[in-house]
């Protein structure tokens, strides 16, 4: 066997994939990562491409870490995470959200929000459940659904609906295999939220149909104009819904790799059973900085909010100005404009931009159903670069109506 | 009312930040009108809330010598007046970038600013300490300035974030 292994390693050129499963052989490489590849290296490009905060992590936030570190709290924590920690993020949730979790056993510290979504689909999925997944959405929901055996069904949500789900548009793709329910808002990539009154009737569809939802809220905090509805706090959905979130997004620590997953104590228990096996617990630097951005961080978010409110302002009208139509986002940091009326693709469109007017953003193509014909711009970048980028952007939006009218 | 001292405060946050920023520009991030943005600056410059505009710099980056002393300065006060007359007596010396009444161990903080170490410590005994009702002064020269007005001049964080991620 070891002979074997290492013939195989002196033949660098034949093909590995053979032995791949399936399952991982079928999953697409992700349409951000070749835009990475494009972007990489260079210097002079303004980047809105970015699904992360401008902001460092507060710094009484690593002063924390750092002074923790120096006392030498370097072990593992318990499989669930510290207690402490669990309290805190209880805590949180009952006053931001009026959710009740026991910190004994409903809640547990993962890995980011991401590892948080892998633990409930595998905890979740038997081979061949279908998992309901609205789009244009986060990369990531369908490659796990397939990794972890279960089959993705995009449902489709329009610029007309400002990329709300409709009870409607569930159902139309509700099949008796039909199991779990993603749910992302703030929505990355199109910065729709839902209110309590767009949940009422999702969530008859959802008991009607007896789904299990993962709630993904990792934007919970990055709303303007009204506050995070989050889907458990609705009658009946605390236990039907695993809701995940983290630390990345709301208290720029994507770093840190600090996020948690909330829900009935048979669901967290399974999903521990799979967490504990494989990574034993969470970082454990990342939760006490995780534990002192909950404790005194309110203040510094709010303040980082205040700034993602303004660059939203700036950069819809900056769109709108450069002729491209733009809904307005109420959630995260991206805007989703429509480049439809230029006539190019998606891709196309956010290829020229990068190669001749040094813009990165998101072809809408790589977020699913429905995301063709928009693009998506991250306003996490400082004022004097969202007003460059939006004049480059207007520069070539002009230069396109040009080739349009020559073409005619 | 409240809305336009809202309003105010937060446009001395943006121009703080940059005081180039345009009214137009200011009026979109805060999603004000820009009419309300102008009245607002005209008022607070009217009002001397807004004193000047100005620019930080980080003059060890300049070919251009000077050096800067921060003198602790005590003083008797004068009858009726305190420290006012006597604040006023050496900050109207253009040698003088910035007066501070202290509590503590001395009464006046004196930012002296010239070309060479002999100049400021020219000023400090042909100026400064003669002055009658100054009692002491003890001078410390600056030697490096690390921040500034919540400026920090060698910022190390800058932004080393991938350009494309989800
Ligand atoms: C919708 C959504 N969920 C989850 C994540 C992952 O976050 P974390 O850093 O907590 O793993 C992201 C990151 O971009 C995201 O946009």
């Amino acid at each position: 066997m070891i002979t074997n292994k290492t013939q195989l390693a002196g033949e660098q050129s034949k093909s590995m994939t053979s032995y791949l499963s399936p399952l991982v052989q079928q999953i697409q490489p992700s349409g951000i990562r070749r835009f990475f590849d494009m972007a990489a290296g260079s210097k002079d490009i303004i980047s809105l491409g970015v699904g992360e905060p401008d902001f460092k992590t507060p710094w009484h936030v690593r002063e924390a870490c750092v002074y923790s570190l120096e006392r030498g709290f370097t072990g593992y924590t318990s499989n669930a995470g510290m207690p402490e920690l669990r309290e805190g993020i209880a805590n949180y949730l009952h006053t931001r959200f009026n959710l009740d979790y026991d910190p004994a056993n409903q809640i547990i510290a993962t890995i980011g929000g991401s590892e948080a979504i892998d633990l409930a689909l595998r905890a979740l999925i038997s081979p061949g459940d279908e998992i309901l997944i609205p789009e244009p959405c986060y990369i990531s929901y369908s490659p796990i659904t397939s990794i972890g055996g279960g089959v993705p069904v995009g449902i489709e949500t329009f610029g007309k609906d400002r990329f709300k789900l409709t009870a409607e548009g569930l159902e139309a793709k509700i099949t008796p295999r039909s199991k779990i329910l993603i749910l992302c808002y703030p929505s990355n990539p199109t910065g729709a939220i839902m209110s309590r009154e767009d949940w009422e009737p999702i969530a008859k569809v959802v008991e009607k149909h007896d789904l299990i939802v993962i709630s993904d809220e990792i934007y919970a905090e990055l709303t303007y104009g009204s506050n995070h509805v989050s889907f458990a706090s609705l009658p009946g959905m605390m236990d039907r819904t695993i809701l995940v979130s983290g630390f990345s997004k709301a208290f720029a620590m994507t770093g840190w790799r600090l996020g948690y997953a909330c829900g009935h104590p048979d669901l967290i228990a399974a999903m521990l059973k799979i967490h504990q096996y494989t990574v034993m617990c969470a970082p454990s630097m990342g939760q006490v900085a995780a534990l002192e951005a909950l404790t005194n961080g309110m203040e510094e978010k709010d303040r980082m909010v205040d700034s993602y409110n303004q660059r939203r302002r700036l950069i819809v009208k900056g769109l709108r100005d450069a002729g491209l139509e733009c809904h307005e986002p109420q959630g995260a940091f991206y805007a989703f404009p429509s480049i439809a009326g230029t006539g190019l693709t998606s891709d196309e469109f956010a290829q020229r931009l990068l190669r001749e007017f040094r813009v990165a953003a998101v072809p809408g193509s790589v977020f699913g159903l429905g995301g063709e014909g928009y693009l998506r711009c991250s306003y996490a970048t400082s004022v004097s670069q969202l007003n460059e980028a939006l004049e480059r952007i207007g520069a070539f939006v002009a230069l396109l109506k040009k080739e349009k009218e020559i073409k005619a | 009312m409240e809305q336009m001292n809202e309003l105010k405060r937060k446009v001395l946050e943006l121009l703080k930040e940059d005081a180039r920023r345009t009214p137009a520009l200011m009026a979109t991030l805060l999603g004000a009108e820009e009419e309300d943005v102008k009245t607002a600056i005209a008022q607070m410059e009217q009002e001397h809330v807004i004193v000047k505009y100005a620019t930080v710099v980080n003059w060890d980056k300049v070919d251009d010598e000077r050096v800067t002393a921060l003198i602790e300065v005590q003083i008797t006060p004068e009858r009726g007046r305190g420290f006012e007359g006597i604040a006023e007596r050496i900050y109207l010396y253009p040698q003088v970038k910035s007066v501070y009444l202290m509590s503590g161990a001395y009464d006046l903080l004196v930012e002296v600013e010239g070309r060479n170490l002999r100049e400021v410590a020219n000023f400090v005994s042909e100026k400064l300490s003669p002055i009658d009702s100054v009692l002491s002064t003890k001078t410390n020269f600056t030697l490096k300035k690390y921040k500034q007005d919540g400026i920090i001049f060698e910022d190390h964080e800058e932004d080393n974030r991938l350009m494309i991620s989800p």
